[in-house]
């Protein structure tokens, strides 16, 4: 359990307001930005305000599940990066931009 | 006994199977040689099971195996022998055989040659379950089965468009009569809760039907042997089957499969005694087609369709005999006129390949000396037809005769003897056109080409002269008649109930004998001043004379054109209406409406998928954001 200089527990609700903040702070730069790169970049802090999330919780229910979830989570994010990566590489070959509201060849 | 008749009608389906598998690769030019050798064999056993059977007082019951059991509803796969299915047998099988050789050299080097044989083998089956079965609806599957072959061998010459119409109609025309047949079997099950002959016969004595039942059963039964046997108003498709190949004309069409229907209405003797009306319908409409057809006769051209009407006519004798109770006179005649009229198709079979094909009488004549084994044995059928002393068909025709005069049905006899000499005027008009005359009206390469057919055409030809001159002496009156007497086991029920005297026999009655003769002998002569003596010109002067007679002969009555201006007109009109109105509308609208909605439905959601990932991103937390307030507004309101 994390303390505060002077002994005082951290409280599990800011665990939750600086993870909601994170999420926040992602889900707006993926819904606004236009590069493909900065929205991995946002989708990443959207994973890591969950991790806090379940290392917060973990603390709480002093349960050291979640921090292994949290373990688990990192090396999903990291396969998800090299995919995501490897991706907008090609994406770059062949189109020469990353800019997604390019990429509509789904069109209904 | 039980150990091998079995066998005789698996033998034929064995050659079927054989033949139709390996035929066209393997066996082909050979492939007469399986069913010739099956019916043989299923003709020796057929001799075996006749000389086992003579005397006997039940028949031989033989059940295979349990073919139907839902419920109450039992009917086991069983054969049965007795005196009458005897004399099928041989029938079939011995005409049959001699039609199988003949078919050697007169389908030789059709494309078509295996697929023939095998067809002939699967009617052979057919045919024989037909007539060895010991229930109405193994009788019922035979009399499908026969219609079946019936239909892939009228359409044989499939690339004919007549004869492929010709077999549609010949089934189309039998479904009328087989629809009554199967309502005859269906209400013998639901009135005496079995289809075994025997269990059926003894309920119908025992008096557990009404006589209203028993005159439905035996007018249902009757509509089936109108529908294969051609009888009035539902003889319309067997001049036409006159398409298929003349063999096929000969067995099916002349000696066997036709006769199915005297044959059913024989084996079902005891439920016709028991209704009188039915009986007098029987008589009536065998009469009535007897000379009816007769008439058609006169003004035929093609030689098939001549013999085709009088296979009708004669037919027409043999359900006045059942009618008027002279069972054993029926199947006389019924073997008589296998005898005979095989004879003459396959006669007129080897006129027809002698000329090149050619089936016009109108462009044959003088045959005579050409083809002079075709034209003795001819001869022999034509005597045999128009009932001249001492051919078969003068015994058994006058057997016929004989039993309608007395049972006191005056008008059945007089129309039977006006019939008869109708069919010895027609009779021999074929037989003057095509063999007597000065010259053959026909080109000059036919001409040159007219020859004998070869052995194997000619030898049936011969042995059926033979059976046709004498077999006749195996139903001689009185006390010679061994067929009546061999028959009895089989009819003595029935005979009681209408109060026979077991002797059943017709005493020699010359007077009759010399009356009908007698009338034969005038329509041949007839027949010879009009065609020999006064060739020249008679026949055309008589044709202008009766002018409109004449042409509504020759157009056999418009009875065709009469079921197309009513019954097909109503069908084609009808579906065509249905067509109109219920598949084009309601089927058709119904699929072409829904791809309608699909499309129209698609088009309008389209817009929705930009193709963009960040619209859809913000429509997953949009979701999202709906989901948790739920959440939230459930959890703590």
């Amino acid at each position: 359990m994390s303390t505060v200089p002077g002994g005082i527990p951290i409280p599990v609700d800011w665990y939750l307001y600086l993870s909601a903040a994170l999420f926040m702070v992602g889900a707006v730069g993926i819904l606004t930005r236009r590069n493909l790169f900065i929205m991995l970049f946002s989708l990443e802090l959207m994973m890591n305000a969950v991790n806090i999330n379940l290392v917060g919780f973990s603390g709480f229910h002093q349960n050291m599940t979640g921090q292994n979830f949290v373990l688990f989570t990192m090396a999903i994010a990291a396969a998800e990066a090299a995919v995501g990566l490897a991706i907008a590489t090609a994406l770059f070959r062949n189109k020469k931009t990353l800019m997604v509201d390019l990429f509509d060849t789904m069109k209904g | 006994m039980e150990s091998y008749i079995w066998l005789i009608p698996v033998l034929p389906l064995a050659a079927f199977i054989l033949t139709i598998i390996f035929g066209r690769w393997w066996i082909k030019e050979q492939a007469h040689w399986l069913p010739i050798l099956a019916m043989a064999a299923s003709f020796g056993l057929s001799i075996a099971a006749f000389v086992q059977i003579r005397g006997a007082e039940e028949p031989v019951i033989l059940n295979l195996f349990k073919w139907f059991s839902v419920g109450s509803f039992q009917v086991p796969f069983g054969l049965q022998v007795d005196q009458l299915t005897s004399i099928m047998l041989l029938v079939v099988t011995g005409v049959g055989l001699l039609i199988f050789i003949y078919s050697k050299g007169y389908m030789h080097g059709d494309p078509g040659y295996y697929r023939f044989f095998a067809y002939l083998s699967l009617f052979a089956f057919s045919m024989l379950m037909l007539v060895m079965a010991n229930n109405y609806l193994l009788l019922y599957f035979g009399w499908e089965a026969v219609g079946l072959c019936s239909y892939y061998l009228i359409g044989f010459f499939y690339h004919k468009p007549e004869a492929a119409a010709a077999g549609k109609k010949a089934f189309i025309v039998n479904r009328v009569g087989d629809f009554g047949f199967g309502l005859g079997v269906m209400l013998i099950f639901v009135t005496f809760g079995t289809l075994d002959y025997t269990g059926v016969f003894e309920a119908v004595g025992q008096g557990q039907a009404s006589n209203g039942i028993l005159l439905a059963i035996a007018l249902l039964l009757f509509m089936g042997a109108m529908g294969k046997s051609a009888q009035f108003p539902l003889h319309v498709w067997l001049p036409d089957a006159m398409e298929g190949p003349t063999p096929v004309s000969a067995l099916i069409h002349a000696a066997t499969m036709v006769t199915a229907g005297v044959y059913m209405v024989a084996r079902s003797s005891v439920i016709f005694a028991h209704a009188p009306t039915a009986m007098w319908v029987v008589g009536g409409i065998g009469a009535f087609t007897a000379l009816f057809a007769s008439f058609i006769g006169i003004a035929q051209k093609d030689i098939k369709k001549v013999l085709a009407y009088s296979t009708v006519s004669q037919l027409g004798y043999m359900f006045m005999a059942l009618g008027v109770g002279a069972w054993s006179a029926a199947i006389f005649h019924l073997m008589a006129h296998a005898f005979f009229k095989a004879l003459l198709f396959l006669g007129a079979g080897s006129v027809i390949h002698s000329m090149s094909g050619e089936q016009d009488m109108g462009r044959m004549g003088a045959l005579a000396r050409r083809i002079p084994a075709t034209w003795i044995t001819f001869m022999a059928g034509g005597l045999a037809l128009s009932g001249i002393f001492p051919f078969a068909g003068f015994w058994s025709k006058d057997e016929i005769l004989g039993a309608t005069f007395k049972e006191g049905v005056y008008i059945m006899w007089g129309v039977g003897i006006l019939a008869a000499f109708i069919t010895a005027f027609y009779t021999f008009r074929m037989i003057f056109v095509t063999f007597w005359g000065k010259e053959t009206r026909s080109d000059e390469a036919t001409v040159k080409h007219i020859h004998e057919s070869p052995k194997a055409m000619t030898v049936p030809l011969i042995i059926l002269a033979i059976a046709s001159t004498l077999g006749g002496f195996l139903g001689m009156p009185g006390q010679l008649n061994v067929l009546g007497k061999f028959l009895e086991p089989v009819f003595a029920v029935a005979d009681e109930v209408l109060g026979r005297e077991a002797e059943r026999i017709v005493t020699m009655d010359v007077v009759l004998m010399a009356i009908s003769v007698g009338v034969a002998l005038l329509g041949i002569t007839m027949a010879w001043y009009v065609y020999v003596r006064r060739a020249a010109d008679l026949p055309e002067k008589l044709g202008a004379r009766f002018g409109i007679a004449y042409k509504i002969v020759y157009n056999k009555f418009y009875i065709d054109e009469f079921y197309a201006a009513t019954f097909v007109r109503a069908a084609v009109d009808g579906s065509r209406w249905v067509w109109k109105h219920f598949d084009e509308l309601i089927i058709d609208g119904a699929v072409n409406g829904m791809g309608w909605l699909w499309q129209r439905g698609g088009t309008a959601v389209r817009p929705i998928q930009t193709g963009r990932v960040q619209n859809y991103m913000l429509g997953i937390f949009a979701g999202l954001f709906v989901v948790m307030t739920v959440i939230v507004v459930v959890m703590f309101a």
